[in-house]
């Protein structure tokens, strides 16, 4: 199957790593990549921070470059959220209805990564060998926003090696929230630090979700503490293979 | 100027009043707990219902249907109480609202009055207008009692009190009702405050209540309640007066059945309440012999003509919001510096008094999106969220000041950037080279300006030298080499 990658500007341009782990993955179950040079950014920050006519020519690029694609996935349970829940309310606000059609057409389409393997394809064995103790955290983007279920967990517990423990309070938001962050900081952190100790309370190595922006926020304040936890991506997990 | 009602406090910003509570070791401590326990409390319960998911839709519907036609369902109302013997005030604002209760209260000659629990008299500061008029009102709810002896502000809406534990209770009820032997057990300061109560039960002869709910249909009014404190004044004087928001109206009698499982079971975690109290007019020789309601709007027809913020005013009040809010749990309910704390607070604050003094708000939210989740109407809160904030960005670019906020120059910038593939692929050389001064190991750890709200608490992984579409080109040259 022909899927194109939406890469996300915070993942293409920080988390590099991700998106090659989502073509190491797709690669490997026999699908072909297509990567749109075309695109940007999605406009979610400025949306949700409130820049709402700032964010238009954002959406409305969007449309455009991906209206072409069968099938498109994302490393990033947020920036889907921002195509499949926002986009319809930005277009209504913009009373463009010629662009709420396109967004009608072109939303169901959008898959988060966990969502696309599980729900869509049927996977949840993609050949992966991670031997590490992981916890995994549910981004609220990703459970109460696009809801993709379980399909992470049934991903990460069908790798093989690794040692799966479930991250206590796991469904409390770990404070990230995008501008949020910087404009609240210190509640922000205070949430932060409630996430860190269950983190940490699991003994786990490593710290997975499906949002790289969640997981710098939870990430930095890691390795701030020196609590020698790494973060991963959900998708670099699943990309590490045997080596023979 | 300070909005003459709803607002608490005029704080700054969220933030600021966020930052000193959570250096508070006891409110966190006493937010955490009980923000916990009833959370569970509700879970357990809304767990039982079978078909918790179609009762939230009829809620939704039925809240929905009465906002469509609330200028019919109204009248309705209006018509049947005064059938029943009421009478009906309208006020467009607090003030005249205040008014209307204080000239009422005149007319009995009565010094003190007697209050059942009510968000919608808090709302207009009713207390502080009767207070003017040389009447003094006396909250009859234990824990709007223990604010009112503490002359303090509520933090949560429906355990104003939330803030305190037994300890602070005792020490406030020792000094305020001359017990120097009190205990803080919780029975022993039940006890002190029936006492207390039960003598202004028996002599005070006007009551002021709020309203969960008005049938249009029947024109009855209902108080759900928990202490049976609502009741005694309900019952006992001869005049009784209820203020009103005109959202509260259900059309059918039919509907009370819905929301009489919803809200229990959402707000206190109860399968039902203890005290459920419906009165139609007055009955001659039987509870007050006179019945006054006041429907208030303030504000409620302006947020009616918002398509998307009009879901606001289908909020019965129940707290399961606030109670889920990561936020809420952390910073306690003073810091939104309004009679409506927590998630429904931030989207009903600024509808109601305008965004001039509550810009910050709606950015109080992490967009967890826990409130949707738990909301007996379905009341999609983090959506209202964000239509708010975009009205703050807009109500903030008709002053050129605005524009040259520091946030938004750079919010506009990183739109052109983000507008044009050229321009996003050098911004993202640019910023390889400008952090190089920055990263230590692979991290920033004291980053420059804005970053510096980031950094000062959490590290910042540095951006790699090659982004994924660089990467992306050289694979697939190699690939075509190959």
């Amino acid at each position: 199957m022909k899927i194109a990658l939406f890469i996300t500007c915070f993942n293409d341009t920080l988390f590099p790593n991700t998106g090659k782990a989502v073509v190491t993955i797709l690669d490997r179950l026999g699908h072909q990549v297509a990567f749109p040079e075309e695109q940007t950014c999605c406009g979610q920050m400025h949306f949700n921070t409130g820049y709402q006519a700032e964010a238009m020519p954002l959406i409305k690029r969007f449309v455009r470059v991906f209206s072409e694609y069968e099938c498109i996935v994302s490393p990033s349970a947020s920036c889907v959220g921002m195509v499949r829940e926002m986009y319809r309310y930005a277009a209504e606000v913009a009373q463009d209805a010629a662009l709420a059609a396109q967004i009608d057409l072109l939303a169901p389409r959008v898959y988060e990564l966990s969502e696309l393997l599980v729900n869509k394809l049927g996977h949840e064995d993609v050949g992966a060998y991670y031997p590490h103790r992981v916890t995994y955290h549910p981004t609220c983007h990703s459970l109460r926003g696009i809801r993709v279920g379980d399909a992470p967990e049934r991903l990460l517990r069908a790798v093989r090696g690794i040692d799966y423990v479930p991250l206590p309070a796991a469904v409390e938001c770990c404070g990230f929230g995008g501008t949020f962050a910087v404009k609240n900081a210190d509640t922000s952190m205070a949430m932060l630090s409630d996430k860190m100790r269950n983190i940490t309370g699991t003994r786990a190595e490593v710290c997975v979700a499906a949002d790289n922006s969640c997981l710098m926020h939870i990430g930095g304040a890691l390795h701030r503490q020196r609590t020698g936890v790494k973060i991963a991506h959900l998708a670099e997990v699943l990309a590490m293979e045997e080596q023979v | 100027m300070k909005p003459d009602s709803v607002i608490i406090e005029l704080s700054p910003e969220f933030s600021v009043g966020a930052k000193q509570a959570l250096q508070n070791t006891q409110l966190r401590r006493n937010m955490g707990k009980a923000t916990q326990t009833i959370r569970a409390k509700r879970a357990a319960v809304v767990g039982e219902v079978a078909d918790w998911e179609e009762l939230r839709d009829a809620g939704e519907r039925i809240k929905a249907d009465t906002m469509a036609h609330l200028d019919v369902y109204i009248q309705q109302l209006e018509k049947n109480i005064q059938a029943a013997g009421g009478t009906v005030h309208w006020a467009s604002t607090a003030a005249q609202a205040n008014d209307i209760v204080t000239r009422l209260i005149q007319a009995t000659k009565s010094k003190h009055i007697i209050k059942v629990k009510s968000l919608t008299t808090d709302e207009i500061r009713l207390n502080e207008a009767l207070e003017a008029a040389g009447i003094t009102p006396i909250e009859t709810d234990l824990a709007e009692l223990i604010i009112q002896l503490a002359h303090e502000k509520s933090s949560h809406i429906l355990v104003p009190a939330i803030h305190k534990n037994r300890s602070e209770i005792r020490e406030l009820f020792q000094k305020a009702m001359h017990l120097p032997d009190l205990t803080d057990d919780p029975k022993d300061l039940a006890a002190a405050a029936r006492t207390f109560l039960r003598e202004k039960f028996m002599s005070v002869k006007v009551a002021t209540s709020g309203a969960n709910f008005a049938i249009a249909e029947t024109g009855s009014v209902c108080v759900v309640e928990s202490e049976g404190n609502g009741r005694m004044c309900l019952t006992l004087p001869d005049v009784l007066i209820t203020v009103m928001g005109i959202e509260k109206i259900l059309p059918r009698w039919e509907d009370l059945g819905v929301f009489m499982q919803l809200l229990p079971r959402s707000s206190t975690g109860e399968r039902m309440n203890p005290y459920t109290s419906i009165w139609t007019g007055v009955h001659p020789g039987d509870g007050p012999q006179e019945f006054h309601i006041v429907l208030l709007d303030n504000g409620r027809t302006q947020v009616l003509g918002d398509s998307v913020g009009r879901q606001t005013l289908h909020c019965i009040r129940c707290s399961a919001c606030i109670n889920i809010c990561p936020v809420y749990e952390r910073t306690g309910g003073h810091a939104y510096g309004s009679v409506y704390p927590g998630p429904i607070g931030a989207i009903l604050t600024p509808q109601l008094v305008g965004t001039e003094h509550t810009s910050s708000l709606p950015y109080a939210s992490s967009l967890c999106g826990a409130c949707y989740d738990v909301c007996p109407v379905k009341i999609n809160i983090p959506e209202v969220l964000v239509h708010l904030r975009g009205r703050v960005v807009r109500e903030q670019h008709t002053h050129v000041t605005g524009w040259l906020d520091p946030e938004s120059i750079g919010m506009a910038g990183l739109a052109q950037v983000f507008g044009n593939r050229v321009t996003y692929e050098a911004a993202q050389a640019m910023g390889k080279l400008a952090q190089w001064p920055f990263v230590h190991e692979g991290y920033i750890e004291n980053g420059p300006g804005p970053l510096g709200a980031w950094t000062a608490m959490r590290d910042l992984q540095a951006i790699p030298d090659q982004t994924f579409r660089q990467w992306w080109r050289e694979r697939n040259k190699h690939d075509d080499n190959a």
